[in-house]
């Protein structure tokens, strides 16, 4: 694609997808505004002009998200306050969530129960860096609308017309032949979540009204793909003649669709003969794609072009859960004096207070309106739930001199070791080093689907970059650790290194480099355990762990099986919980 | 609000067939649904809620029990007169607190009569019927803890904030999730009378009508609702039809026979398989109207019923699914 098709600013689009959604928000469910610009400020000014704009604090808590009482104001009532919670709060627009990157799963789980039940509607504020940050998966899925602001340019003039008060019922449903572009256009772009299309369909029959249609045209289609196709391609669509092999019969017989629906308006043109139909239709799909083509953002198209579609569910959510449960679930209150670091949870402490407050003030004979009274026994502090919290990295050297068939029995152990970890709640990264090149495979995980598909497409041969797989090993470890974890590594490997730190061949230089490098995961006291996977163990390996400070395993003639049994015994993954 | 019509959704019908055999006998166990994202995992759940024939309850009792529950739970259970209510349906959102699914406190009682009583949670509230959890694979262990407890007994006890309460909670777990972003406790997928895998379609053709009929329903749900509710209707009386027939079966000695060597021959784990493939087995033939549960009922329903108690062997490539059709092939021809 070249520098003239996307040279129109993010911008142009994001007003359009923000005109849909103020449309009729609830049927949209959101809109992520991805990367902080001014663009992106002037775009929430001229939203909060159109619609009500409520906004969300992360730390919103269930009471005030989906109300309840209000025990501030019912104490000094005296009866009990029933407030509104903010989803209600925002009935007739939408909440705005400033870095929904970073929002709680208590949160998100409340927010996807009112999007699938049509009672909300969120302007989501997505300020991640890195390309595998985003907000919780579970809303990204159910909002119709994504755009990044982060390139744009445009500041001034922003400005989103009155939506027509038409409304939906003036838009004729979409044609056949247009429901099979949008489905079809789909499929090329790999976007299986029925959702994208439906929200597709949608925003082809908004478009339409947006532009005084009664009937959705071709542009209305390509504007749905765009805004809402496009963002979630996870490939590049190759048109070719493909009408024929598309429909490929799979666990859903097509004949399956009740028959007491005709399709819609199937009577009312003639339809014109098979030929131009079929031509026709193949106009459509190439102009739909072609728009797509257009629209896939920059970085995603880097992306694909490299040939690693973006993995489904790797896009945080999960992730994102599992950081901010880092610091404990708040597990309820339990007695106790807030010191030590530990807080006072002042709505559980009232709680407690409560009941006796009749008793104590008849006690001291005060009357009904005297102020609570509260004591020593009353005070509740917080309790927090430690997240089991180990991960065990795998740094599998993959070179050929590690010898292919090792290799196999390695990924073998690593499929077991990953199947324990999960019954013992623990988690396991992947690291590979071959050729000039350490690469995290499988960034910290539970999923053992995850995980095998990782090992499955780890290739074996070249070099032994055995510095950069210990560097890499033991980033991975830091970030483990500053996450409040704790890490220990594995390393199998052979010991024979032969390519150096910055990747130049040259085996003296090599064997310094990875002994710095192992000196430096000594120095961040990371529990080790090196295994020497080559078939006639040498004295590099040994020489390795004792410059890491751990322990050291000769396997020169081990299956799977004995080489998971092996690192467990000398490692105690199991112990996590 | 008005919840798309169950029979409106195209395809998956295996995830069907599990829910209408839970909802026909509950003592089958829970369905866990695996699937990617947007396959009308939580649509077809939430769609379940308003097919299913309401029920009996004790009209003042805050758990909805029924005649025979009074007597085990004195004092608990209310003691009023019977009330037809619909079949409670609860969704179990991500993040909730142990407050909220247990119960808790009652604030309101507490502040207006400074009386200590006892504010029923979700767990209450799911009693005797289904308690829907979406993404049940991220749920926080120590409420996943909870849950299997409960679920186990059949009561939920709380023992906190200076409350001693016991209440019945029996309920048809129903969980959702994507084994890609995390893995389910094996004991918690155990609970599970029924498993299925859901995956998005890519007929083209199923994919067309999906946003066909969801668009016909934005545009006018009522009509929608008045299109789809002869189909539904339909289904409700399979249900009731169902559950009448459900005492009237006893599975033969045969399709118990049958059901042993199938469990044998794929290697299930414990007694729970033998005994969810016989439950469901005669859930289905009651559901079917079938005049005696026979092999081709047991053989309808042993994917669902097994292939989430394999046990794993992480080297086998061989999905679950496929061990399970070989193991019936080979038995039964």
């Amino acid at each position: 694609m070249n520098e003239t098709e996307a040279a129109a600013d993010p911008l142009a689009d994001a007003l359009i997808a923000a005109r849909l959604f103020t449309l009729a928000p609830k049927v949209f469910g959101g809109l992520v505004l991805r990367g902080s610009s001014p663009a992106r400020d002037a775009l929430i000014e001229a939203l909060a002009g159109a619609i009500a704009l409520r906004r969300m604090p992360g730390h919103v808590d269930d009471e005030r998200l989906l109300g309840g009482i209000d025990i501030a104001a019912s104490l000094a009532a005296g009866r009990p306050i029933v407030q509104k919670g903010l989803i209600e709060e925002a009935q007739n627009g939408a909440l705005i969530i400033p870095m929904a990157e970073r929002m709680d799963t208590s949160v998100a789980g409340r927010l996807v129960q009112a999007l699938d039940d049509a009672k909300a509607a969120l302007v989501m504020l997505d300020d991640s860096v890195e390309a595998d940050d985003s907000p919780p998966t579970s809303l990204m899925e159910r909002a119709a609308f994504r755009c990044d602001l982060a390139a744009s340019r445009q500041w001034q003039g922003v400005e989103l017309p009155p939506v027509p008060a038409a409304g939906w019922g003036h838009v004729a449903p979409l044609d056949d032949k247009q429901l099979r572009g949008l489905a079809t256009t789909a499929v090329l772009l790999g976007v299986d979540d029925v959702r994208a299309l439906i929200f597709a369909e949608a925003a082809a029959r908004g478009a339409a009204l947006l532009a005084g249609r009664a009937v959705a045209e071709d542009a209305d289609l390509a504007t749905a793909v765009r805004l809402v196709l496009a963002p979630r391609a996870t490939r590049i669509p190759e048109f070719e003649d493909q009408q024929e092999e598309q429909p490929e019969p799979d666990d859903t017989p097509p004949d399956q669709p009740p028959e007491d629906q005709p399709p819609p308006d199937s009577n009312t043109s003639d339809p014109p003969d098979d030929q131009t139909q079929q031509s026709q239709q193949q106009d459509l799909e190439e102009l739909l794609v072609e728009a797509a083509k257009a629209a896939i953002p920059r970085d995603l198209l880097e992306q694909l072009a490299q040939g690693n579609a973006p993995r489904r569910g790797s896009s945080t959510g999960t992730g994102q859960k599992r950081k901010s449960g880092m610091r404990g679930k708040p597990l309820g209150a339990r007695p106790g004096m807030p010191r030590g670091g530990a807080r006072l949870a002042l709505i559980d402490s009232l709680r407690a207070a409560v009941p006796w407050q009749n008793v104590r003030r008849r006690e001291k004979g005060m009357d009904a309106d005297a102020p609570i009274i509260m004591r020593k026994e009353d005070l509740r502090i917080r309790r927090f739930e430690e997240r089991a919290a180990r991960v065990t990295i795998f740094a599998v050297d993959a070179s050929g001199s590690a010898a292919a068939a090792r290799l196999s029995e390695a990924k073998g152990a690593v499929e077991l070791m990953l199947a324990q970890a999960y019954v013992t709640r623990s988690e396991v990264a992947l690291i590979a080093f071959r050729g000039a090149t350490a690469e995290v495979l499988l960034p910290p995980t539970r999923s053992l689907t995850r995980a095998k598909r990782a090992l499955s497409e780890l290739p074996g041969g070249g070099g032994t970059p055995l510095a950069m797989g210990l560097n890499a090993a033991r980033e991975c470890a830091d970030g483990v650790i500053a996450k409040g974890r704790s890490a220990s590594l594995v390393i199998l490997t052979d010991g024979r290194a032969n390519i150096t730190a910055d990747g130049q061949p040259g085996r003296a230089q090599a064997n310094e480099d990875a002994k710095a490098a192992a000196r430096a995961i000594y120095a961040r006291g990371i529990d080790s355990l090196v295994v020497d996977i080559s078939a006639r163990p040498g004295p590099e390996g040994a020489a390795l762990a004792n410059a890491m400070g751990g322990r050291f395993l000769a396997l020169p003639r081990a299956d799977a099986r004995m080489l998971q049994q092996a690192i467990q015994a000398a490692q105690p993954l199991g112990k996590a919980a | 609000m008005a919840r798309f019509p169950f029979s409106a959704i195209v395809g998956q019908d295996e995830m069907k067939q599990a829910l209408l055999i839970a909802a026909v006998d509950p003592s089958v166990g829970g369905v866990m649904v695996f699937g990617d994202r947007g396959t009308g995992k939580s649509t077809a759940a939430r769609a379940l809620a308003s097919l299913l024939p309401p029920i009996m309850a004790i009209a003042n009792c805050p758990y909805g029990c029924s005649k025979e529950e009074q007597a085990r739970y004195p004092g608990v259970v209310g003691d009023g007169p019977l009330k037809k209510r619909a079949v409670p349906f609860v969704d179990l959102p991500l993040g909730a607190t142990e407050d909220r699914v247990i119960g808790s406190l009652d604030l309101e009682r507490a502040l207006r009569s400074g009386e200590k009583a006892f504010e029923p949670g979700l767990l209450a509230k799911a009693h005797r019927g289904f308690l829907y959890i979406d993404e049940i694979n991220l749920l926080e262990d120590h409420l996943v803890d909870l849950l299997l407890d409960v679920a186990a007994s059949g009561e939920n006890v709380v023992e906190r904030e200076g409350l001693s309460v016991r209440h019945p909670a029996k309920f048809v777990l129903i969980g959702s999730g994507n084994p890609e972003e995390g893995e389910l406790r094996p004991q918690l997928l155990d609970r599970f009378g029924l498993s299925v895998e859901v995956r998005t379609p890519k007929d083209l053709e199923v994919r067309i009508e999906i946003m066909r009929l969801v668009a016909a329903n934005e545009a006018d749900p009522a009509a929608f609702a008045e299109r789809w509710a002869g189909e539904d209707e339909k289904i409700l009386k399979k249900i009731a039809r169902g559950k009448a027939r459900l005492p009237k079966l006893v599975p033969g000695d045969d399709v118990l026979r049958d059901a042993a060597n199938l469990c044998l021959a794929v290697g299930a784990d414990g007694l729970r398989g033998e005994l969810t493939l016989m439950r469901a087995a005669r859930a289905y033939a009651a559901l079917e109207g079938a005049k005696s549960v026979t092999r081709q009922h047991l053989i309808a329903i042993a994917p669902s019923a097994l292939r989430h108690r394999l046990r794993r062997d992480v080297l086998d490539e061989t999905g679950s699914t496929t061990r399970i059709t070989r193991a019936i092939e080979e038995l039964f021809g």
